[in-house]
């Protein structure tokens, strides 16, 4: 926008926009200093194989950033999404030890694709329920997710009456082997979680830039009424964003079970707020409307390879908390910065103003300014 | 440093005035030099337009705001005011259209809200209640002091912020609209307590759209337009007709009715259209209502504020539900259709307020431009860049919006041009039937004007237009007829040959004589 424009004075606008591109490539910026600072900390950290087993372990954040994002989008949040990774984990772990059909007297081993499948049924049963909660019923996101959140994980806990399944591989003769290829295994030596999350990074770019129900997310989060007088189907978006959260879940739950080589019901405990972290510190607005998936895969890279690199240069765990909210303040500090300075330069754009307007005019230039936080979608979409 | 200025003061004392008061937004001018006075026990009445400075005026006098230029005299002495609380130190106070209740508490604790008197364990409830039971016998308006005032109804929750005013021992109480959401006899109510109000000594500043409701209590009267002082008067020297004269003025060319082609069959038909009040279920927001509206005509609806002109158009567009009757677009009925359905169907709204219901603040223009006709530039699910880009910028050309091919951010576009993007959305979906409520609402003159030849163009080529006005200066521009609204009905219908007295004379709620 700015590079399009006439420039009289050359000079501030410059250094301007230095301070722009620190700003709105901020996650980038904050990914490369934690890799030179731990390269120069530890000779270990900067390696192929080191970088390829963080990036498995970014995979579940990512994965759940990714369903998180798009929640976000429409100005909801979904806190359930770390219980329900655990519950779709020790599903499928449930799921690979053989289902008994006692009228029949036999055990079905289903094979992984429909474990797979099932599991994701089973994120997306949450998730709709979520959606549901909150479009038909109004019950606000924040309460409903969190409502799902207990729910999930004492599902979880019921199933397996809280114990661990640890033999997922399957065996040869019942057909159901298989299971290690969700994120044990490598394909072309990289980690298959890793390349799970980037495919599903894809379809969700695919999805948000190049379709109209993307175009609906965003226009849900941005103004929901004004949407809704345009012909968006706003309940039907924010139930489907849910769902795909749900789904998102189920996926990470089954890429973390695999490498783990077991399934747990405590799985994921927490990581729902890594994941809307991860979310925040790639720029997305809290209140909806703003962010993008490769900002929320660099803020979930952030969060892996900083507490990664905390744990290879053998810092202490407590410590590592610390650190990683640290972090995700100044990312939010820096969210408010670049409002602000978004503000500054609002005057200064030459080809509006043409008709400033009356009293109205500038009270809803307050207004619209107010609704405007963070926005790198416009650069970096 | 009130309390000794009002014994010695007679009925018709001036107690506040404004000396050449003006007021600047950058380069638009909001109030040009305004002189007037405030009686010691009288009402003087703000008579104007929306847009006219009313607003900016109260502001100003209620600390709101600061004047640009100009000075505010209070007992003769200058005064200014950095806060609302400052100014309700010295004695002024103000009641919004909007009250400032907090519905969730009690009318005692309310008229104390941020007064709260100390007592010795804390508030003293017991005193603070004695003096709300002791004001509310004043006005004669029996409400408990316990009672929650959600509970109230709305006459007597304004009562409860007069009530407050007082205790706050007000001397000049400005009230914007108090009486656009008031049935009748609550109107004659708060015309008898201002009556009270007035014998008591309190100045009162009222500003009200109902101009024959006005007429009945008022003192002096002052009328603005454009933000400039056009007449002041007694109330035994002028009419109706002196006020609506400098109100509206010679006015502005907002064009005329389009000619010279036939008009299409009946395209959108309302019959004994119901609705029900959202807050009020037992009231009738549009009540029976008829109108038709044929392929290529203009119909203008005038009405007040709260006459349910917007309830009506959010029906026809689908977000409010029909209570009875039947909308019947080119003889289908779309009663049960959603929204989505309707527009599909070639049914379109302009809504009244574009930041709230008409632009995604967080889009571009051209995002906004092409929210609604998605499905015009998707192939195989997905969207094609290059089509969307042709749809935007055939809406640019369309609407005339002066920007730079869809990538700026909404915001930066001045109110007209974004007004314009809000139709441009809606025409881009290649309407048969197009409904805007109050188009011009907070967009300048020349953007008006620009907005009307839109419509003018777009009836010439068969589009039925439905628009409603609160300002009955645009109701004499394009409109091929006229339809007054008053209380959910429709009180008056006219060609375009109707004069500006006859309007505002139907529009005219009778205020409860």
């Amino acid at each position: 926008m700015t590079s399009s424009t006439p420039d009289t004075q050359p000079q501030p606008r410059r250094s301007f926009d230095i301070v722009r591109l620190l700003l709105e490539g901020r996650a980038f910026f904050a990914l490369i200093a934690i890799i030179i600072i731990f390269s120069s900390l530890s000779p270990v950290y900067f390696s192929t194989s080191n970088f390829l087993t963080m990036s498995s372990h970014v995979a579940i954040f990512g994965l759940l950033s990714i369903g998180m994002l798009l929640v976000i989008l429409t100005g909801g949040i979904d806190l359930s999404v770390g219980s329900t990774l655990g519950l779709t984990g020790v599903f499928a772990g449930l799921l690979m030890q053989g289902v008994p059909i006692e009228s029949a007297g036999v055990v079905v081993y289903p094979p992984v694709w429909v474990v797979v499948i099932l599991t994701c049924g089973l994120g997306a049963l949450v998730g709709l329920i979520n959606g549901v909660l909150i479009a038909w019923f109004k019950v606000p996101a924040f309460v409903a997710t969190l409502g799902l959140l207990y729910v999930a994980r004492g599902a979880a806990l019921l199933l397996t009456d809280g114990l661990t399944f640890n033999n997922l591989s399957g065996s040869p003769e019942l057909g159901n082997t298989g299971f290690d290829w969700l994120g044990f295994n490598r394909l072309f030596g990289v980690p298959v979680g890793v390349l799970i999350l980037v495919a599903v990074a894809i379809l969700c770019m695919l999805l948000l830039n190049r379709t109209p129900f993307g175009r609906w997310i965003y226009s849900t989060g941005g103004n929901a009424r004004a949407a809704e007088l345009s012909g968006v189907p706003v309940k039907r978006v924010q139930v489907t964003v849910y769902v795909l959260s749900g789904v998102c879940a189920a996926i990470a739950g089954l890429v973390l079970s695999s490498q783990l080589t077991s399934a747990g019901p405590t799985a994921g405990t927490t990581y729902e707020l890594t994941a809307i972290a991860g979310v925040v510190i790639g720029g997305a607005a809290l209140a909806g409307g703003r962010g993008n998936i490769r900002g929320t895969l660099l803020g979930a890279f952030v969060i892996g390879f900083l507490s990664d690199g905390l744990v290879i240069i053998g810092i202490s765990a407590y410590w590592q908390t610390v650190f990683t909210g640290t972090v995700i303040v100044l990312a939010v500090m820096l969210n408010s910065i670049q409002y602000r300075a978004r503000r500054k330069r609002a005057p200064t754009e030459p080809e509006q103003s043409d008709r400033p307007q009356s009293q109205h005019g500038t009270t809803q230039d307050s207004a619209a300014l107010g609704n405007t936080t963070a926005n790198p979608a416009s650069q970096q979409a | 440093m009130n309390d000794n200025t009002t014994s010695h003061n007679a009925v018709g004392d001036i107690v506040l005035s404004a000396r050449n008061v003006a007021k600047s937004f950058g380069n638009v001018h909001a109030l040009k030099g305004v002189n007037f006075d405030i009686h010691y026990g009288q009402v003087t009445t703000l008579f104007g337009e929306n847009g006219a400075g009313k607003s900016t005026l109260m502001k100003i006098l209620s600390g709101v705001m600061q004047p640009t230029a100009g000075e505010i005299l209070l007992n003769g002495t200058p005064v200014s005011f950095a806060s609302t609380s400052e100014a309700q130190q010295q004695g002024i106070s103000i009641i919004h259209q909007e009250l400032s209740l907090a519905p969730n508490l009690s009318v005692r604790d309310n008229i104390f809200m941020g007064r709260e008197l100390a007592g010795p364990g804390g508030i003293h409830y017991a005193e603070e209640e004695r003096q709300t039971r002791a004001l509310m016998e004043e006005l004669d308006e029996p409400i408990d002091p316990l009672t929650t005032v959600e509970e109230l109804r709305l006459g007597q929750q304004q009562i409860v912020e007069i009530a407050r005013a007082l205790s706050a021992r007000s001397r000049i109480l400005i009230m914007d609209e108090p009486t656009s959401a008031l049935s009748a006899s609550e109107v004659e109510v708060l015309f008898r307590v201002i009556a009270d109000l007035k014998s008591r000594g309190v100045a009162i500043v009222y500003i009200s759209h109902h101009l024959e409701e006005a007429l009945q209590i008022t003192d002096h009267a002052v009328v603005l337009r454009d933000g400039a002082m056009t007449a002041i008067a007694e109330r035994k020297d002028i009419d109706l007709a002196w006020i609506v004269r400098h109100m509206v003025g010679e006015g502005f060319d907002l064009g005329s009715p389009p000619e010279g082609y036939g008009m299409g069959e009946t395209a959108l038909s309302l019959q004994q259209l119901c609705v029900a009040d959202a807050t009020n279920p037992e009231r009738m927001a549009v009540d029976s209502l008829s109108l038709e509206v044929r392929a290529g005509e203009i119909v203008c609806i005038y009405g007040l504020m709260g006459a349910g002109r917007t309830e009506l158009l959010e029906t026809v567009a689908g977000r409010m539900p029909t209570t009875s009757g039947q909308i019947l677009l080119e003889g289908r009925d779309i009663s049960g259709l959603t929204i989505a359905q309707r527009i599909e169907q070639g049914l379109v709204l302009v809504p009244e307020d574009r930041q709230r219901d008409g632009l995604v603040q967080t889009m571009s223009v051209g995002e906004n431009l092409s929210l609604a006709s998605i499905s015009a530039f998707t192939q195989w699910m997905l969207t094609s860049r290059q089509r969307e880009q042709q749809v935007i910028d055939h809406s640019i050309g369309n609407v005339h919006i002066k920007t730079d091919g869809g990538h700026a951010e909404i915001g930066s576009l001045s109110g007209g041009n974004q007004q314009k993007v809000v139709i441009g959305k809606m025409l881009a979906t290649q309407p048969r039937v197009v409904m805007l409520d109050e188009p011009s609402r907070g967009i300048d003159i020349g953007a008006k004007a620009e907005v009307f030849k839109l419509l003018a163009e777009g009836a010439r080529n068969g589009l039925a237009v439905l628009y409603t006005t609160s300002e009955v200066g645009e109701c004499l521009s394009i409109a091929h007829r006229v339809i007054v609204m008053s209380r959910g009905r429709i009180s008056a219908e006219f060609d375009s040959s109707v004069t500006k007295e006859q309007i505002m004379a139907a529009s005219g709620e009778s205020a409860a004589a």
